[in-house]
């Protein structure tokens, strides 16, 4: 301590200064840098384990599929098999080869064919069984786990391509856990995101314009004083409190506006996403109307023009460069909005025909699925694929409103 | 009868007192100088008959402001109406970010005038009173924001006139231009006497002696001084005109 003291008065203050600037910036490099480092490592997590879904056989676990050896089927997409296995397709001319009916063949048909005696206490004699079953079949089509392929098979098993990125996204069903082959068609959720999102801000835009001109231009300033908090406290309402206040208020009223069977439609999303949109779009836009300089408003004002010629042929121009940000701003919070929507949209993974039917958006898929699907599966992969494609979404719109925001500084 | 009276104007902005029992009374066709130290009331002053002290929250003005013999403070006076008859140009050229022409159209259009023909012809004859059409005519769609700050106020003052008012308010309108521009600004405002009635704002005392008929000295929110500018700049009567004039403060 003694020390500490000799040294610091020895040393001269200004030295004593700089090493302490040194720590200060050396601090300040370091947690911004740790900040950029965890960005990029999310993102770079997301995308490694997004992508890997394109490696993934879409048959589940080890499970083959096995055709006879004189069926001139020896590839099946994924679409196929499940149309298959859901008998929508019986016939194996619609799938490019003879026309012989299709005769389908899963562990659980295993009784009806065989006797467990038949098949030894372990399953020993299965393969060998198998084998002959499906070769005296030309119409089979079988799944089961590749431990049980006969090493000399004679039968041959069908090739399924890889979940490629054209199937994943504009593929129409989203069936992540189907058997035998799970369907990863992420366009019903994309669609539906959208869907949501654009309807939440048509809805929200011009009330919130309206708004924000209000409190910016018309209002006393004494109901200014009232109205900004309010709405700024909109903002900081947790989303499943929307989400709750959906359900209670917005569904029901749906439901019977409409006459449906069920209120829990994209409708009642875009209603709940256009209110959290609001004070995104009306503090933005207010901003925006704000900084119109004085001096423009007063030289309109000066030359006779009314407080709504000055609004609409001043401010508005003046301020659109902010307004279309608060725009894109709104559907991006609108994009990413996961727990509200999930609990009023219904949640059903089609593709999206009308507002009043039920649908899915890409937060509320990941956040509903993502504790049932199995670590590493394809599940589970696919919901990254679909969290890269959401990231891409709000990256794209948030490097939009920069560009937008950069005009308005350059002018 | 005078063009424009203030009669006993007191104005208060919340509790400051800006403008104390102002009377003054102005002819038509003149120029009156309203000269005298930053945060004298001057600006307030002029900005009364335009009433565009309205705009500012806090703001309570008694007393009586007249133009052509009538109350501009009555409640049977459109503002709207009124600051159409009074033009105004500010202390920093403030044209809109559109093109020059319409710059100069817009008054006209904002009051409801539709004819193409008729606007042209305005515009290019406030281009011409406001001795900028020369270097404007072959440029009229290009953005006013890229002409020079002695052209742009030049443009304001033409918007100004495009809706011809009686009465022109300039608000220190050479204090951001360089001395080739000013001088152009003030031969113009000798010119535009014939038309106009014109009260300006300066802190340019050598700029009230060459273009004004007659000088107001504000000092503090009182109008100390007010006589014809010779008077003001030879003779002055109050002992604090005569230390502004010369320099003493200020």
């Amino acid at each position: 301590m003694r020390l500490l003291l000799v040294l610091v008065k020895l040393l001269p203050l200004t030295v004593i200064k700089k090493v302490i600037n040194k720590i200060f910036e050396g601090l300040l490099m370091f947690s911004s840098t740790i900040t950029t480092l965890t960005v990029l490592l999310i993102v770079l997590f997301l995308f490694k384990e997004g992508i890997s879904v394109f490696k993934e056989s879409p048959l589940e676990g080890e499970n083959v599929i096995v055709l006879s050896n004189q069926n001139k089927v020896s590839h099946l997409t994924s679409v196929e098999v499940k149309k298959i296995f859901d008998q929508e397709t019986t016939n194996w001319k619609f799938v490019g080869g003879a026309n012989d009916s299709i005769l389908l063949f899963t562990f659980n048909d295993l009784s009806n064919y065989f006797s467990e005696e038949e098949l030894g206490p372990a399953f020993e004699f299965l393969p060998n069984k198998m084998d002959s079953l499906i070769e005296a079949n030309p119409g089979i089509i079988a799944v089961f786990s590749k431990k049980y392929l006969d090493k000399n098979h004679k039968s041959k098993v069908a090739t399924i391509d890889n979940i490629s990125p054209k199937t994943f996204l504009l593929g129409k069903e989203w069936f992540p856990t189907a058997n035998p082959a799970v369907q990863l068609g992420v366009l019903p959720l994309i669609l539906g995101t959208l869907y949501v999102s654009i309807v939440a801000i048509l809805i929200a835009l011009p009330i919130g314009l309206a708004t924000a001109i209000y409190i910016a231009e018309v209002a006393h300033p004494k109901i200014r004083a009232i109205y900004k908090p309010v709405i700024e406290l909109l903002a900081g309402i947790p989303s499943v409190v929307y989400g709750f206040f959906g359900l209670i208020v917005i569904v029901p009223l749906i439901q019977k506006t409409f006459n449906l069977p069920v209120g829990e439609t994209g409708l009642a999303g875009a209603i709940i996403l256009a209110i959290m949109a609001l004070p995104t779009i009306i503090t933005v836009t207010e901003d925006a109307l704000r900084n119109t300089p004085r001096s423009m408003k007063e030289a309109s004002l000066a030359l006779g023009a009314t407080q709504w010629q000055t609004i609409y042929k001043v401010v508005i121009p003046y301020s659109a460069s902010g307004i279309s940000a608060a725009a894109i701003l709104g559907i991006g919070r609108a994009i990413g909005e996961t727990m509200a929507v999930l609990m009023v949209t219904g949640n059903a993974a089609v593709m999206p025909h009308s507002l009043l039917e039920p649908l899915r958006t890409i937060p509320a898929t990941i956040a509903a699925e993502l504790g049932e699907a199995p670590a590493n599966g394809i599940h589970y992969k696919a919901l990254f694929g679909l969290g890269c494609i959401l990231f891409i979404i709000t990256m794209i719109i948030n490097i939009w409103v920069e560009t937008i925001s950069k005009r308005r500084v350059n002018r | 009868m005078y063009k424009i009276e203030s009669k006993n104007v007191n104005l208060h902005y919340g509790s400051f007192h800006a403008l104390k029992g102002i009377n003054m009374a102005i002819e038509k066709n003149t120029v009156t100088a309203l000269i005298g130290p930053s945060g004298c009331g001057k600006s307030t002053f002029l900005r009364l008959f335009n009433r565009m002290n309205d705009l500012i929250d806090g703001v309570k003005i008694e007393g009586s402001c007249i133009i052509d013999g009538k109350e501009i403070y009555s409640k049977s006076i459109k503002i709207d109406e009124l600051r159409k008859r009074v033009g105004m140009v500010f202390q920093k050229p403030n044209p809109f970010p559109k093109t020059i022409f319409e710059n100069v159209a817009y008054g006209l259009r904002v009051n409801g005038i539709t004819h193409k023909n008729y606007i042209e012809e305005r515009v290019e004859i406030c281009l011409k009173q406001a001795a900028l059409w020369d270097e404007v005519k072959d440029k009229l769609k290009k953005s006013a924001m890229a002409l020079s700050g002695g052209q742009q106020q030049r443009l304001c003052i033409a918007r100004a006139l495009a809706i011809e008012p009686s009465v022109l308010l300039m608000d220190e309108p050479a204090s951001a231009l360089d001395p080739i521009s000013t001088a152009k600004i003030e031969e113009l405002i000798y010119q535009l006497k014939e038309l106009y009635t014109i009260i300006i704002v300066t802190h340019n005392m050598q700029q009230a002696g060459r273009v004004s008929d007659s000088t107001a000295f504000f000092y503090l929110g009182e109008l100390v001084e007010f006589d014809t500018t010779k008077k003001i700049f030879t003779n002055p009567t109050d002992v604090r005109t005569q230390n502004y004039i010369t320099g003493r403060f200020g």
